[in-house]
């Protein structure tokens, strides 16, 4: 029974970082149709340069963290305007590739810079920190996921129902053509909206970093989320976060009791499964095609 | 474009003379070339070779059927496995392993066809591409498949005839991706390829007009799977050592950034792109060693990246040709040509 509670809670602690980077992807996804491949890389290069600022400049910690939320929304931006945008109509096969390719620019800079031997992370928290309520070890860390994970979504819940720029964004996503006549600047709406999506997986990235930090750091949490998303329906931001709580959970357990070889892909096996039931995601609507 | 004016125009291979001695030109020179260089540019011209097979099969998928596969590492290791094991373990005989472990991918591509069936855009994208990370892992736990020590290739025998160079070799790879070549070339014009091209450009008109779209989304997996089965039963004997840390998600990115890069839904697209492609990556390998650019990029690392070295540079490079590609011409090089074509039978004017 604790090995089964010790799982669930090390499931959990997954899993936010699985919905961290799925809700990035969402947020995207909704108001661009972009299934964004490049968040992954967005906060590995973020938190390399949080990192560089710890480390190299030896920066305060809150300074440097102030700054690297920052430079995570000036790097989205910058993406959403300098690359995204100047696509002409792209599909939704330009777009994947477009993604794909600025993952690759951004890994490649980072593993040019910083080599490809894992880093140490100088977090406040180290990975091996830990508490214990009952008989369940529960790693600070972990926790400190749990916790930002908790607080970004109920902050993306109200900011998308209640501030103007979120009922904005909403907007956008439903119809652009329309929110443009309403007045409503959507290629501005769209830049905010990766600068948002790059701060949600700047952060996940930044609580990844203190435990793997190498170039190739996000791949594993990107596609995880990724999946999560696709789960709940790419569109939903309960459904993601949901599908990443039980992505993280049905892993660990199945690596407990199982096989732990597998553990890392049966989440793709599940995505094939859930996906050949309700193609399209657990939590969105089925959506048909007009002629 | 000269208008066609009868069937017989329009399914003809060669079109006109000029087309026929470039192509004898070609032809002339692939049989040459292993004597005219060495040894190196022997295994880069079959690196390459291999790579335009699987390359051409995804086209097929992406370009002209318009779906997405992010998992043709795994079918390609599908076909890598399937040749060796059956060479090795049973005992066939290489033409027949070839074109068997062809076949056992293709099955597999037809039974993730179904899925995709219903999917489309990015649910497409994962599923394929937890395709390709599954069928990896489970070929690296079976004891059968050498597990992740790999499997040495056998040497291939047909008839009285040994294999035993890259030379030798490339003489059957040059004919079978000749063969898989054309046979793309004519499938794209019979029904088959019609109902691919109907689908990809509207797929509830092309049903309308009763093209079935169950069979032919799933034949189109199907082939393009046995096109990367095959390149993978041929890739095992260029490398002569496989193990499942080959084939990784990177490979299936590299696939679809050929196919981007060339241009999809052209027959000579994917042969450019993989071609560029391969080159370029092994080339970017020791890139300080051209010269001027390397000691222009040696400097730029000392002072502004790590005083190491160069490393992880092809992704640089890959990542902004996949970019610049698709903001300025999405038709990839194909398109590049067809416009320059364009221009110079118009000039002056």
């Amino acid at each position: 029974m604790i090995d089964f509670l010790q799982m669930v809670v090390s499931g959990v602690a997954v899993g936010s970082s699985y919905a961290l980077m799925g809700l990035a992807m969402v947020i995207i996804y909704k108001t661009s149709e972009v299934p964004n491949f490049a968040q992954g890389e967005m906060a590995l290069v973020t938190s390399f340069f949080t990192m560089m600022l710890l480390t190299t400049f030896g920066y305060p910690v809150w300074l440097a963290f102030c700054l690297a939320f920052m430079f995570a929304a000036a790097l989205g931006a910058f993406l959403e305007f300098a690359v995204l945008r100047r696509a002409k109509n792209p599909n939704i096969l330009g777009t994947i590739v477009i993604t794909i390719g600025l993952e690759m620019v951004m890994l490649g800079l980072v593993s040019w810079k910083f080599g490809a031997e894992q880093k140490t992370m100088p977090f406040p928290i180290g990975p091996y920190d830990s508490f214990i309520i009952g008989d369940i070890f529960i790693a600070k860390l972990e926790a400190l996921t749990l916790v930002s994970a908790l607080v970004l979504m109920s902050l993306l819940f109200f900011f998308f129902k209640y501030t103007r720029l979120g009922l904005a964004m909403k907007a956008t996503q439903q119809n652009a053509v329309a929110a443009k006549i309403v007045g409503i600047r959507t290629n501005r709406i769209m830049m905010m909206t990766w600068a948002i999506s790059s701060v949600v997986g700047a952060t996940a990235g930044l609580l990844i970093s203190p435990v793997i930090m190498h170039p190739f750091m996000m791949w594993d949490p990107m596609l995880k989320g990724f999946a999560a998303a696709v789960m709940g329906g790419m569109t939903s931001l309960p459904g993601a976060v949901a599908a990443a709580y039980m992505l993280g959970i049905i892993e660990n357990l199945f690596g407990g009791y199982v096989s732990i070889e597998f553990k890392s892909v049966v989440a793709f096996a599940i995505i094939v499964l859930v996906l050949c039931v309700k193609p399209s995601g657990l939590f969105a609507r089925h959506y048909v095609k007009k002629v | 474009m000269d208008m066609k004016r009868d069937y017989y125009e329009d399914v003809q291979l060669v079109t006109s003379p000029v087309v026929f001695f470039w192509l004898a030109v070609l032809l002339v020179f692939l049989a040459v070339f292993p004597f005219l260089v060495g040894n190196y540019y022997v295994y880069v011209a079959n690196y390459i070779a291999i790579n335009i097979i699987v390359a051409a099969g995804l086209n097929l998928l992406v370009g002209y059927t318009g779906q997405i596969s992010l998992g043709h590492a795994g079918f390609f290791a599908i076909g890598a496995y399937g040749t060796v094991i059956l060479m090795a373990k049973a005992g066939f005989p290489f033409l027949l392993a070839l074109p068997c472990s062809g076949l056992v991918a293709a099955g597999f591509g037809f039974l993730l066809g179904l899925p995709a069936l219903r999917l489309e855009g990015p649910y497409l994208s994962i599923a394929t591409l937890g395709f390709g990370l599954t069928i990896t892992q489970i070929i690296g736990r079976i004891q059968l498949f050498g597990g992740r020590e790999g499997l040495h290739a056998p040497d291939i025998v047909i008839g009285p005839w040994t294999v035993d160079t890259d030379r030798q070799f490339y003489f059957i790879l040059i004919f079978i991706t000749v063969l898989l070549l054309l046979g793309i070339r004519n499938l794209v014009r019979t029904r088959v390829g019609r109902a691919f091209i109907a689908l990809r450009d509207a797929d509830i008109a092309a049903q309308t007009m009763g093209v079935n779209l169950v069979f032919y989304k799933t034949l189109a997996f199907a082939v393009s799977a046995f096109y990367a089965g095959i390149g993978g039963g041929l890739y095992a004997f260029v490398l002569k050592f496989i193990d499942p840390e080959i084939f990784t998600l990177m490979m299936s990115i590299m696939f679809l950034a050929m196919v981007v890069v060339g241009g999809q839904g052209s027959l000579m697209g994917p042969v450019v792109g993989a071609g560029l492609l391969c080159w370029l990556d092994l080339k970017l390998r020791n890139i300080l060693d051209i010269p001027f650019l390397g000691d222009w990029l040696e400097t730029l690392s000392r002072s502004w990246f790590s005083i190491t070295g160069v490393s992880n540079i092809q992704y640089i490079v890959f990542g902004s040709i996949m970019v610049a590609i698709m903001l300025f011409e999405p038709l990839g090089l194909y398109g590049v040509w067809l416009r320059t074509k364009r221009y110079w039978r118009t000039w002056p004017f």
